[in-house]
């Protein structure tokens, strides 16, 4: 997987996005300005950076873990900030398969699910001819474009506040300006993109992929000792951590746009990495979290409940929607285990810090000086180890909880393709049975004998007859991009 | 046949140390604890079976113990209380660690009881004990008399003596402190209990997980199918192995430092109970005093009787006390370093043979690679 999880991200400013305030996009001064982030043993170079405009907040955030960050500093204003990590693009590096088929590389993450691959059916199960074709056609000189998002910084303050991401393009594509250059994005714009795609790209047969999620699942407060009002505050030191992490996420959701060569040419993914300041998008709020598959679940129903239903005359995506189907049941239930494990884990780590304090509290009422120094080392100890249980939880979040929720959302992504595929199938239904009525109100109209309608029903006629030729097309031009898709899908540049 | 327990004072013919509660054994509601132990004279070895009621019968004499002076400031030996199979809600609560499992914890507290009331320089001698650890008929069948230990009845005698205040610098430091260290130790314990309980959720939520993934091995023939597969089965290993770790480090939790906490934690209250015991002794003195200066002449001789014996009484109590305070004292801190001591060894063993585990999967993980 190209989102290592043994890169070390930058020390992320925590800050809560606000929903919806008409804040306006950070002005990002931050293009070219010949830092060296791309060479391998590059030293930190200082960066200045935009400005913040702190009028434009209007509304007090919780800032939850003031005191948490080293590292970066909110000193927005003062703009000398370094680059801790490099060589962004270590382990960035995106590869387009050359024709010929898959050449899964070896994920460098540590990550051993890789419950794709079982997908992966050698391609002389199929139809040989049209998918070889589609293979060549698809043929282009390899070229890379790599994707990298660092710098997590908070802008502004109170309820306005929110992050900025640095993300940043290295490239050798024509149609992009430069060949490495870099914009300041945040988390809204990421679903704004997403968005975009899902409309524009809807009848094609792509699978669009799935946003990043911005909350940090499953850190729900867990509840400890209920007498101690410090174990809440607790929990939540520690998401400075976690959200840390978030930029592999954003990663990750860039470079799986990128790596999809039709959806590479829609000149909202340009914009989104190159343009300076993106229009705010609005109204992406149901997106984030659940919302994605939750919209994506909306829309299977929908297209279940339409009265046509689809005759399959290709087994295969019958096949191929089932096995997903499955799949899908597999991952959630291995997600619900994973998720029980890694809350009992933040629940041990709240324990163990109540039981240290009252470890610590035993040894300051004990006489024997002996004893009580014993009872005060051991709850240091105690703190340690709850340290290292946060530790622990974070890493069975990120490497299990949030490596099968990504694949779920995948899941739907795919779930989402298959619908494109059918919702074609429909408007190709409907305009037949269009074209049929419209013969029938022609047949009448010769009866009735009218002239002048029927001229125009004549012309309605021939509309429709090539409407139908049209979307019959357009069906099977999806089907065969559908297949392409789920074929793609399951090479690494996916994942 | 039931031996008549007349003697006060006699010689316990077992070894101590080498009491055990071997077993218990579920019979319907109740448990049967098997106790073992060695004949001094070396010429064999006790088994006897005992239930609670048993246990509760060789407390009651020794409380009932009036005519032993200076019994009430005797701190005895807490007796755990009642488990049952199937205990309720609020049973388990209250047993805190020891109601974990397959009560091996509270076996141990048993045979901890039974040992401390032995080696008691006072409580030993009673012949109960005796009768206790050797006779093959189960003395709790038999009733025994009230006793005057019953707190709740003297707490029904209506005035708050807890808070009087001491004649005696050292009592009423002691019962200063004491009812700090009474919180604290009880605190400690139960969160203790609440560590342990959630290591027992991450072992179980570390089994399903393993179970899941297991599931999830495909038995086609496709080389990815086969890769997907080995990495399934292998990560079910290896939270199978986590699994065991977690509980060997819950249950060592358990037998060593949870245990001693638990046990702490009940001394604590069983001091309390003696202290108050003599506290209500010194109200009583102070009564009878009162009654003896206010008497008319004809009482006068009277009352000062009643007062002389109380004084007698008090002073008999409370030189007791000092005498159990200062040996609870030691006994406490020796029983605690003990457990610490322990509770670092096992975890220490614990985790290495878990680090060894662990590396070997690492390896394989790689070897896969």
């Amino acid at each position: 997987m190209a989102a290592s999880s043994d890169r070390i991200p930058p020390p992320l400013l925590p800050a809560k996005e606000e929903p919806g305030a008409a804040t306006p996009d950070m002005a990002d001064g931050d293009s070219d300005e010949g830092e060296d982030i791309f060479v391998n043993n590059s030293v930190p170079v200082a960066v200045s950076r935009g400005v913040s405009h702190p009028d434009n907040v209007n509304e007090q955030t919780p800032d939850l873990f003031g005191e948490e960050e080293a590292g970066s500093t909110t000193a927005i204003s003062n703009g000398v900030h370094s680059d801790d990590d490099n060589d962004l693009f270590a382990e960035a590096h995106v590869e387009l398969n050359t024709p010929g088929g898959s050449a899964p590389k070896e994920p460098s993450s540590s990550s051993g699910l890789r419950p794709a691959s079982s997908f992966t059916t050698s391609p002389a199960a199929l139809q040989p001819t049209s998918l070889e074709q589609m293979e060549e056609d698809e043929a282009e000189d390899s070229f890379d474009v790599d994707v990298a998002v660092t710098n997590p910084e908070k802008v502004g303050d109170g309820m306005g506040a929110y992050v900025a991401y640095k993300v940043s393009t290295r490239t050798s594509l024509a149609m992009f300006r430069n060949k490495t250059f870099s914009v300041r994005r945040r988390f809204s714009d990421f679903l704004g993109l997403y968005e975009k795609l899902s409309i524009k790209q809807s009848l094609h047969g792509f699978i669009i992929p799935p946003p990043p999620e911005k909350s940090v699942v499953g850190m729900t407060k867990v509840k400890v000792g209920m007498d101690d009002p410090s174990s809440v505050e607790f929990v939540e030191r520690r998401r400075g951590a976690l959200e840390r992490q978030g930029s592999t996420r954003f990663i990750q959701y860039l470079q799986r746009v990128v790596s999809h060569p039709s959806l590479l040419q829609d000149p909202d993914v340009r914009e989104f990495l190159e343009r300076e300041e993106l229009p705010r998008a609005v109204s992406t709020q149901a997106l984030s979290g659940a919302g994605f598959l939750k919209m994506i679940n909306k829309a299977s129903d929908a297209v279940n409940k339409m009265t046509i239903k689809m005759n399959e005359s290709d087994t295969w995506f019958e096949d191929k929607f089932q096995e997903m189907e499955n799949e899908e049941q597999q991952l959630r239930k291995l997600q619900a285990v994973v998720d029980s494990l890694v809350y009992h884990r933040k629940e041990l780590c709240g324990s163990t810090a109540v039981f240290a304090k009252s470890m610590a509290m035993l040894g300051n009422s004990e006489d024997n000086t002996a004893l009580s120094r014993a009872l005060s080392q051991l709850a240091e100890v105690e703190d340690k180890m709850e340290q290292l249980h946060q530790e622990q939880a974070a890493s069975d979040f990120f490497i299990f909880a949030e490596l099968l929720a990504d694949y779920i959302r995948l899941m739907g992504a795919m779930r989402g393709c298959f619908d494109q595929r059918v919702r074609a199938w429909q408007r190709w239904q409907e305009s037949q049975s269009t074209l049929q009525k419209k013969r029938e109100s022609e047949a009448k109209l010769l009866w009735a004998n009218k002239p002048d309608k029927l001229q125009q029903a004549k012309e309605e006629i021939t509309e429709w007859e090539s409407r139908v030729t049209q979307y019959e097309r357009d069906f099977d031009r999806i089907g065969m991009t559908v297949r392409k898709e789920v074929l793609r899908s399951f090479t690494f540049s996916f994942l | 046949m039931m031996e008549e327990v007349n003697e006060v004072t006699s010689t316990l013919s077992v070894d101590i140390q080498s009491i055990k509660v071997t077993e218990v054994v579920k019979d319907g509601h109740t448990l049967t604890f098997l106790i073992e132990s060695e004949k001094l004279s070396g010429t064999g070895v006790y088994h006897v079976d005992r239930t609670y009621d048993d246990f509760e019968w060789l407390q009651q004499h020794l409380f009932s113990q009036e005519e032993v002076s200076g019994i009430q400031g005797v701190i005895f030996p807490p007796l755990p209380v009642k488990a049952q199979v199937n205990a309720s809600a609020k049973v388990i609560k209250q047993l805190g660690i020891l109601g974990l499992g397959e009560w091996q914890a509270y076996c141990k507290a048993m045979e901890t009881f039974v040992r401390q009331i032995a080696a008691h320089s006072i409580l030993g001698k009673n012949n109960a004990v005796e009768i206790f650890l050797t006779s093959s008929d189960p003395p709790g069948r038999h009733r025994v008399r009230k006793n005057i230990f019953n707190r709740l009845s003297q707490a029904m005698e209506g005035m708050r003596k807890e808070g009087h205040k001491d004649v005696d610098e050292f009592f009423q430091t002691e019962r200063d402190h004491n009812l700090v260290f009474t919180g604290c130790a009880k605190t400690a314990a139960e969160r203790f209990l609440d560590v342990v309980q959630t290591e027992q959720k991450i072992a179980v939520a570390c089994g399903n997980f393993s179970t899941a993934l297991r599931l999830c091995v495909e038995q086609g023939e496709d080389p990815d199918e086969l890769d997907f597969s080995k990495v399934c089965v292998k990560l079910s290993e290896v939270f199978e192995s986590i699994q065991k770790n977690v509980t060997s480090v819950a249950e060592n939790n358990v037998s060593t430092l949870g245990l001693g906490l638990d046990l702490e934690s009940r001394y604590q209250e069983a001091e309390k109970e003696m202290l108050y015991r003599r506290t209500c002794k010194l109200v009583e003195l102070e009564t009878t005093r009162r009654n003896a200066e206010k008497a008319k002449p004809v009482k006068k001789a009277a009352m000062e009787e009643v007062k002389k014996a109380a004084e007698t009484e008090f002073d008999h109590i409370s030189g007791v006390a000092k005498e159990e305070i200062a040996r609870l004292q030691a006994a406490r801190v020796k029983m605690l370093q003990q457990a610490l001591v322990q509770w670092c060894e096992k975890q220490l063993l614990t985790a290495k043979e878990s680090a060894d585990q662990f590396n070997q999967h690492l390896q394989a993980f790689r070897g896969m690679a």
